[in-house]
């Protein structure tokens, strides 16, 4: 074989139409932006949920959400994917018979967020949780002091107040959830990474997908770089500047 | 900054909406999410095809079930099986022993010998003797890897395995492997590939061992389900009687699959 | 980017839970349910197994902590260079860091070892100057591209966390060293080096257990590690929970003994003066 540059690169392959298999990675990268949207938005409920048990929760809850963040922050990624993924629809399943209704069909997209959700929610439980000690105390007692319920106080004054503290804890989770779809690629969904690996497999031009699959990601990088600029300079309105 | 937690719970409903689903009436088939021509492979507008996605859907359209392909990684296949995640699996898998304490088979529909390929030149043949020190890829999970542990890696060659058998492929033609075991016909389709046919050659089948080798290819099942497996085997019988399965077959191969 | 150092600390597993006040009344419950939970989990999943793979388990924990430990020596030693680049360096220089460290993270791990591995090594024996060269034995195993992928790996992500520290270093140290007369180098060596490294010492530690927790992708790529070992077990006995919780459980071990071991390092290391 020829080590010729012009006949290793067959730039033909990524044509969006087949033969070329672009529309099939771009379709891998809408799902791999799905499960990082939906995970991470699962992932920041339960942070926000997490944060506050730990911080304002009983002994109990405060236990177990340790428990928790510790042991997701402590074992691999694909460790995680590979349990929750058969234990959560095993579980699920099990759960369901349990309660007298049949078994549920998971798709695996439900499954993949799922995953993702439950890894981020420890990281973001962490940072949010960092985030709202940042709140000045006088401003919770000053709210409590004007007679605002727990629940109150927490949509008017915590949440808002926290908001510009964990917005860089926030922007880089979400960064982490996108590469994080990629190991959803070793139980077999068909997101960007996997769909780039069985291209590259059936037409053996590895180093051409690989490379392409890439440049996507980042891409998406980028972009997703330039919006939490954006937002990031927004939260930051009125306050003083970074020292 | 209240439309921004807006946001974050539509987002949270949206998510959950997938999880709700509907009820199982389909029936998911399992495939091997790792390309193996000529038998399951994508193409470039994201569709299976090959031998087996026919041999499936005339199955499937045989006995009357609606069946949904869902891709599985093919190393965690069997627990997706029996986890519920699918419901039966058709993906060139073997009925070994091994595999029968943990699931159950159908009846086979086909059967194939286990050939060991190497590069052109290269002087070894399928005995243990002489590919001792040798380094063999396999496919993860496979009973090509259970019988290259035994049979190969006991003679004092290298086992390497590989999560699917394009990249073992690939590896032999880059010279990172000295052989490659695996089913006759995946091999051949390789051995015919641009790549195969510049790099490599047969070198032979492999003396038959059925306690590893199993019996054939069978369609996976549940332990218990014996309704569905009736009805697989019903199919199976059907689709060899009237002709349909060797209109499909004839489509990739020269000669008698189904094996004796 | 967002440059700001302190997020990737913040998230990643850097100090274990405090085992002051430890037994209260309600930490006995919890913990008599936890033992619960694994005496059933001892007493009705199958663990048989376990001894007849002990040795080879052995094997991938040594497998996975080599590649940890020498991928984040030699990945800090890059760093070095790649944060001063983007500080001082001249604007080539400083735009081939910045450009190489976005790509690295802005690209998934698993994808950067598939690239080198499938891609870039199923070029190699192309070149029959490779192929007939010393370095072929090697570039036929899978580890070089394993510890390669995360040596690069470690390095951008380190290598941020340098050119902070680098940056950070007061200006008024070096100007004092410029005025003992002190030359570029030496500053460089005496000063500036050992402060920056003082000040990126604490990253170490979450960087360190992030790098534990991308080991096993290696597996991907043939390396036998520890997750490669369990992924084999999972194949024979078909198995599908009890070899993943072992695994789990292991690299938890791992991981708090990477906590404990940087925690007493720490302690050791005077740190008066940020």
């Amino acid at each position: 074989m020829a080590a010729d540059p012009a006949t290793l690169i067959n730039w033909g392959l990524l044509a969006l139409e087949p033969p070329g298999w672009g529309g099939v990675l771009l379709g891998g990268l809408l799902n791999s932006i799905k499960i990082a949207v939906g995970g991470y938005a699962l992932g920041l409920v339960l942070g926000t949920g997490g944060a506050f048990g730990k911080l304002y929760g009983g002994p109990v809850l405060k236990d177990l959400l340790e428990v928790y963040t510790t042991l997701v922050r402590a074992i691999p990624e694909l460790v995680l994917i590979l349990l929750l993924y058969y234990a959560g629809t095993d579980l699920l399943n099990q759960l369901m018979a349990a309660m007298g209704y049949g078994p549920v069909d998971i798709s695996g997209l439900a499954a993949g967020i799922f995953v993702i959700g439950v890894v981020q929610g420890a990281y973001s439980t962490e940072v949010l949780r960092g985030a709202i000690k940042a709140v000045p105390a006088g401003q919770i007692e000053a709210a409590r002091a004007y007679g605002m319920s727990p629940v109150q106080i927490m949509r008017r004054i915590t949440l808002p107040a926290m908001l510009p503290h964990a917005i860089p804890g926030l922007s880089n989770l979400w960064l982490i959830a996108t590469k994080d779809t990629a190991l959803l690629a070793v139980v077999g969904f068909s997101e960007l990474t996997l769909v780039t690996r069985q291209a590259a497999g059936s037409t053996k031009a590895y180093l051409l997908f690989f490379c392409a699959a890439g440049a996507l990601y980042l891409a998406l990088t980028l972009v997703s770089n330039v919006i939490i600029r954006i937002i990031e300079t927004r939260a930051r309105r009125g306050m003083a500047a970074p020292a | 900054m209240k439309t921004a937690l807006k946001t974050i719970a539509l987002a949270a409903v949206i998510g959950f909406a997938g999880i709700g689903g509907a009820m199982a009436e389909q029936i998911k088939v399992g495939f091997a999410a790792e390309p193996y021509p000529p038998f399951a492979s994508p193409d470039a507008s994201g569709n299976w095809e090959g031998w087996e996605v026919e041999f499936m859907k005339a199955i499937c359209a045989e006995a009357k079930l609606d069946c949904v392909v869902t891709p599985v990684a093919w190393d965690g296949i069997i627990p997706a099986l029996t986890t519920n995640k699918i419901d039966m699996i058709v993906g060139s898998m073997s009925i070994t022993p091994e595999r029968l304490k943990t699931i159950d088979f159908s009846d086979k529909y086909y059967n194939t010998p286990t050939g060991i390929i190497g590069p052109k030149g290269a002087a070894f043949d399928a005995t243990p003797e002489s590919l001792a020190g040798k380094t063999i890829g396999v496919q993860v999970a496979t009973i090509h890897q259970s019988y290259a542990d035994k049979y190969f890696g006991g003679a004092g060659a290298t086992i390497k395995e590989y999560q699917t058998q394009d990249e073992a492929n690939n590896d032999l033609a880059a010279g990172r492997v000295d052989a490659v075991q695996a089913d006759a016909i995946a091999l051949d389709a390789f051995l015919q590939s641009d790549q195969g046919k510049d790099c490599c050659e047969h070198k032979g089948n492999v003396k038959d061992d059925p306690e590893i080798l199993g019996a054939g290819v069978g369609v996976g099942l549940r332990k218990g389900e014996t309704e569905l497996k009736d009805k697989i085997n019903a199919a199976i019988k059907a689709i060899r009687a009237n002709g349909i399965y060797d209109t499909f077959s004839k489509k990739y191969f020269d000669f008698d699959i189904y094996g004796g | 980017m967002n440059g700001e150092t302190g997020t990737i600390e913040a998230t990643a597993l850097t100090e274990l839970p405090s085992g002051r006040d430890f037994l209260k009344p309600h930490r006995i419950i919890l913990l008599a349910v936890a033992v619960i939970a694994v005496f059933c989990m001892a007493w009705f999943m199958r663990w048989d197994w376990i001894p007849e793979y002990a040795g080879r388990l052995a094997q991938g924990v040594g497998v996975t902590l080599l590649m940890l430990f020498s991928t984040c020596v030699l990945g800090f030693l890059f760093a070095v260079p790649l944060g001063l680049a983007q500080v001082t360096g001249p604007w080539p220089l400083k735009l081939l860091a910045k450009t190489f460290c976005t790509i690295i993270r802005g690209t998934p791990l698993l994808l950067q070892l598939w690239l080198l591995y499938y891609g870039l090594g199923s070029l190699f024996p192309q070149f029959p100057a490779i192929r007939e060269s010393f370095l072929w034995p090697y570039l036929r195993e899978a580890w070089p591209y394993g510890a390669a992928a995360l040596t690069i790996s470690f390095a951008a992500y380190e290598g941020e966390v340098m050119r902070g520290a680098f940056a950070g270093v007061p200006a008024g140290e070096l100007e004092a060293a410029r005025a003992y007369g002190m030359s570029r180098w030496k500053v460089f060596r005496r000063i500036w080096l050992p402060r920056a490294v003082h000040r990126a010492l604490p990253t170490l530690n979450g960087e360190t257990v992030l790098q534990l927790k991308s080991t096993p992708l290696v597996a991907t790529i043939t390396v036998i590690d520890v997750y490669a070992v369990i992924s084999k077990i999972r194949q024979t006995t078909y198995l599908t929970y009890e070899p993943l919780l072992l695994l789990a459980l292991i690299y938890l071990c791992l991981t708090a003994i990477l906590v404990v071991a940087f925690r007493t390092l720490e302690n050791k290391i005077p740190t008066r003066g940020a």
